[in-house]
């Protein structure tokens, strides 16, 4: 299965800015479908970045984040070729992970 | 999402509150590395608090300062609220965290992220937005909570239907 995480790591001197683009339906919980039946709430609610065994980033998130979330940070202290490491889970324990190489 | 239904609301809510409070005073308590641990769970207290005064109140248990330092970059009206653009940078030291709050939505809080030491204080993600409001991001730095607020004028609803 092809992963749900894109994620883009560049370094630029000490600085490595990452962008990651999740496929998620993100899903509120308010929503009804065509038949009026409410869509049950599906949200990723923590996205971890690691590098280097040290946690760089670490989101909490609620139904108000956009479905395919966005999310764009940058860290010190990496450099090129180092891994980073990106995982989800979402409120139904359903995750994903990813290695992504920084460049 | 209901609010509560039961013969004696007043009496649940009081409950709940009580509950709030004791949890609140544990997460005070003075050894720190309890503090950590606390902190490093999902805060699905704060996510579930409708108002933006409670969710920040679930969150740090404190209030925040507007500052001129913290800078909300978010588009003066949107077309689509489903996906809404907002960023935030801050010149402030130390920064520890950084929350979004979108205040007539639902429940308030948006995304809560945690810097830790070496990673920038800016962050860029989207967001849903069910009406014209206010959005507010917090960012937590050397133990005080800071804010900037900016209106963002809605079209069309995120929340579909």
């Amino acid at each position: 299965m092809a992963s749900s995480i894109r994620v883009r790591a560049t370094a630029n001197g000490d600085i490595t800015e990452v962008q990651a683009l999740i496929q998620h339906p993100m899903d509120t919980g308010l929503v009804k479908d065509a038949k009026g039946e409410v869509i049950p709430a599906h949200f990723i609610q923590r996205l971890k970045f690691e590098c280097n065994g040290k946690d760089v980033f670490v989101a909490d998130w609620g139904t108000a984040v956009s479905k395919d979330p966005y999310v764009k940070f940058s860290f010190k202290g990496a450099k090129k070729g180092d891994d980073l490491k990106v995982s989800w889970t979402d409120n139904k324990g359903g995750s994903d992970t990813t290695t992504a190489k920084i460049s | 999402m209901t609010i509560t239904t039961g013969p004696h609301p007043t009496r649940r809510l009081i409950l709940q509150g009580v509950a709030g409070v004791a949890l609140l005073g544990l997460g005070n308590l003075p050894f720190a590395p309890a503090r950590a641990a606390a902190n490093d769970k999902y805060p699905e207290e704060a996510f579930k608090q409708k108002s933006e005064a409670d969710a920040i109140k679930a969150l740090y248990g404190k209030t925040a300062e507007p500052s001129d330092k913290v800078k909300l970059d978010a588009p003066e009206i949107a077309e689509n609220g489903g996906v809404v653009p907002i960023s935030v940078t801050t010149t402030l030291d130390k920064v520890t965290s950084i929350s979004f709050f979108v205040a007539e939505n639902p429940s308030a809080l948006a995304a809560s992220y945690k810097i830790p030491d070496g990673t920038i204080p800016a962050v860029a993600n989207r967001l849903k937005m069910a009406k014209t409001t206010n959005v507010t991001a917090i960012v937590e730095a050397d133990g005080k909570l800071y804010s900037a607020t900016k209106e963002v004028k809605v079209t069309v609803g995120g929340c579909g239907g």
